[in-house]
């Protein structure tokens, strides 16, 4: 008898103590994630909701917010420089995002095999990415000047006319692709990480069938970094509504000519900072997060039919 | 392109394969053609550097001519001077240098603190608070821009350094996470050992974690120096008087008034590119294992 109480004590006395122990890693644990707690509440969370209410207030900082309702919501859909925003920046979207996944992959695909100076052209093909923006923007329209730049001296010594572009309503966006191009190391050297983690008895295996560099680049490489692909891709749609720094440098923030360079961030900036519409403003962000969360969750959706997680671990 | 070539072909019989049927001769083609590609690519990679520097130091005269001039008749050094006084460059180029370095100091104080709790302290809610870390990576920034605007004036921190730099102190979803990576792999039995030993969390965390995960924050540090430097946003929304300027912001405005004075737009490119060509020059290993590491864990 004795012995059965002395043993239930001392398991109460034990799970008293790991209580306490739970209680201590509780403390130790808020404590060092104090100051990201402090900030995912004052400049993440507290901020959303305080902008879903400025959305539907009339608000120009000087005077308190008016709540007017959806008002801002219903005069943004009559707003046709709205909607040539939104125009804009899907049109962007559609050439910028396909361009930069096949140019980065192609780029990687190229920087895969086992060549000499490998690290140099690596070095190359990165740096433009970690350059300032303005400063490149400005290069950019330099370079692209439609009489003087060296861009079309080359298209002119290949017998084709060049474009306007960033002068001209038609050609800013395609210079803008070029510029992101221009910028796609990072993409391109996670895709290399990606290339030489796949492992190399599947390329022995298709080399047993006699399978061509082509078959091997469809049938073997491309499957294995779907995943890969697929987090950038996530990511750069969430990017593509953010774009603001090259074209609103390129365009002294005006978005010029004819607003066809007027990007979805820059018509918000402009209602915010230069208007002081910030209600208006927050409504924009709040369509921008909603239009943002569905694209998310409908490449989410969808990713099961053609992101590959097969995984090489598990079949080692 | 060696390893490509199928090892079942057949022995060609008795004949001797030409030279071109080699296969080291079809290798080294095979080699040629793909650096010229590289060498291509590269080279309109280069380009526009190149069109950068050379125009900061060319003539007036031979900066609006057709075909354009690739290399200057005389170098005009003077372009510099002239071009970085014209505004004060050098104030510009001093704030930014002060930004970057508290903003990496910022991001190395708070977030190696926070990945320490979410990869080596085990509380109750821990997952959960993690995720909600990481679904804040998803939230575009334009959605909290504007009220944390409203509050930084309500602070009446507009116009001063503080909304760009106390945000770093308060933590970053993405170099939590990839800090968190990098201590995952550190074995738990060194902080146990530790612990027997009796030393606190905080000990363990200076004395053991941080040392090891040195190469990771290298990598922390290099990505916020670089954000700091490129930033535009932010500078445009908060600073707004001359003297604060960082170089972005210094930078348009100069694109703004003298949008065709192309020699000292150049020169001052130049100038504010140059330091980042350098510190990626010394730094590019750490820089290129830090994406690798946050990429592929994505």
């Amino acid at each position: 008898m004795a012995t059965v109480t002395s043993v239930g004590a001392g398991a109460a006395q034990g799970t008293r103590r790991a209580a306490r122990r739970r209680r201590r890693s509780l403390v130790v644990g808020l404590a060092f994630c104090l100051p990201w707690i402090i900030g995912l509440l004052g400049l993440h969370l507290v901020p959303v909701v305080l902008s879903l209410y400025y959305s539907f207030t009339d608000y120009d900082i000087l005077q308190p917010p008016k709540w007017v309702g959806f008002d801002n919501y219903l005069s943004l859909f009559r707003d046709s420089v709205f909607w040539g925003a939104v125009e804009n920046t899907v049109i962007y979207a559609l050439m910028a995002i396909p361009a930069g996944v096949v140019f980065a992959f192609g780029l990687a695909l190229l920087l895969n095999t086992k060549i000499r100076g490998l690290a140099i052209w690596r070095t190359i093909y990165f740096l433009p990415n970690v350059l300032p923006t303005v400063a490149v923007s400005i290069v950019w329209l330099w370079v692209f000047n439609p009489l003087y730049g060296p861009v079309n001296w080359f298209l002119d010594l290949l017998g084709l006319p060049g474009p306007g572009w960033f002068a001209d309503e038609h050609w800013g966006k395609p210079g803008l692709v070029l510029l992101s191009l221009w910028s796609v190391g990072q993409t391109m050297v996670i895709y290399l990480a990606g290339l030489q983690d796949v492992p190399q008895e599947l390329y022995d295996a298709a080399d047993v069938d006699g399978a061509s560099v082509w078959r091997k680049t469809f049938s073997v490489t491309l499957p294995m970094l779907t995943p890969v692909i697929f987090f950038n891709l996530v990511l750069s749609l969430i990017g593509v509504f953010s774009y603001f720094d090259a074209p609103f440098v390129i365009t002294d923030g005006l978005g010029n000519p004819a607003h066809s360079m007027l990007f979805y961030a820059m018509y918000l900036y402009r209602n915010a900072f230069n208007l002081f519409h910030m209600g208006l403003a927050s409504s924009m962000a709040w369509l921008q997060f909603l239009i943002t969360l569905l694209v998310a969750l409908l490449i989410f959706g969808t990713s099961g039919r053609w992101v590959y997680y097969g995984g090489g671990d598990e079949k080692k | 392109m060696g390893q490509l070539a199928t090892p079942l072909r057949p022995a060609a019989g008795a004949q001797r394969p030409r030279f071109w049927q080699a296969k080291s001769f079809r290798r080294r083609i095979g080699e040629l053609v793909l650096q010229l590609v590289l060498l291509a690519i590269g080279v309109s990679f280069v380009l526009p550097l190149y069109w950068m520097v050379l125009t900061s130091v060319k003539p007036d005269t031979q900066i609006f001519v057709y075909p354009p001039v690739w290399w200057p008749a005389r170098f005009v050094w003077s372009n510099y001077p002239q071009g970085l006084t014209y505004v004060p460059f050098f104030l510009y180029m001093r704030n930014t240098a002060f930004y970057a370095v508290l903003a990496v100091m910022g991001a190395l104080f708070s977030n190696p603190l926070a990945a320490y709790s979410f990869s080596r302290i085990t509380w109750p809610g821990r997952n959960a608070f993690f995720i909600v870390t990481i679904a804040t990576l998803m939230l575009p920034y334009t959605v909290t821009l504007i009220p944390v605007f409203v509050i930084y004036r309500h602070l009446g921190w507009v116009n001063t350094y503080l909304p760009l730099v106390v945000p770093t102190f308060l933590g970053s979803p993405f170099y939590i996470f990839l800090l968190r990576q990098f201590m995952l792999t550190i074995p738990r039995e060194l902080s146990e050992a530790a612990r027997m030993d009796g030393a606190n969390e905080l000990g363990i965390y200076w004395r053991i974690i941080l040392p090891l995960i040195r190469p990771a924050l290298a990598a922390v540090a290099l990505f916020e120096f670089i954000r700091a430097w490129k930033d535009f946003l932010g500078p445009l929304i908060y600073l707004n008087s001359d003297k604060l300027y960082v170089v972005s912001v210094g930078l348009q405005q100069y694109k703004q008034e003298f949008t065709t004075q192309w020699a000292f737009l150049m020169a001052a490119s130049s100038t504010a590119t140059l330091p980042i060509i350098i510190l990626f020059y010394l730094t590019q290993r750490t820089f290129i294992q830090g994406i690798t590491l946050t990429g592929i864990k994505g």
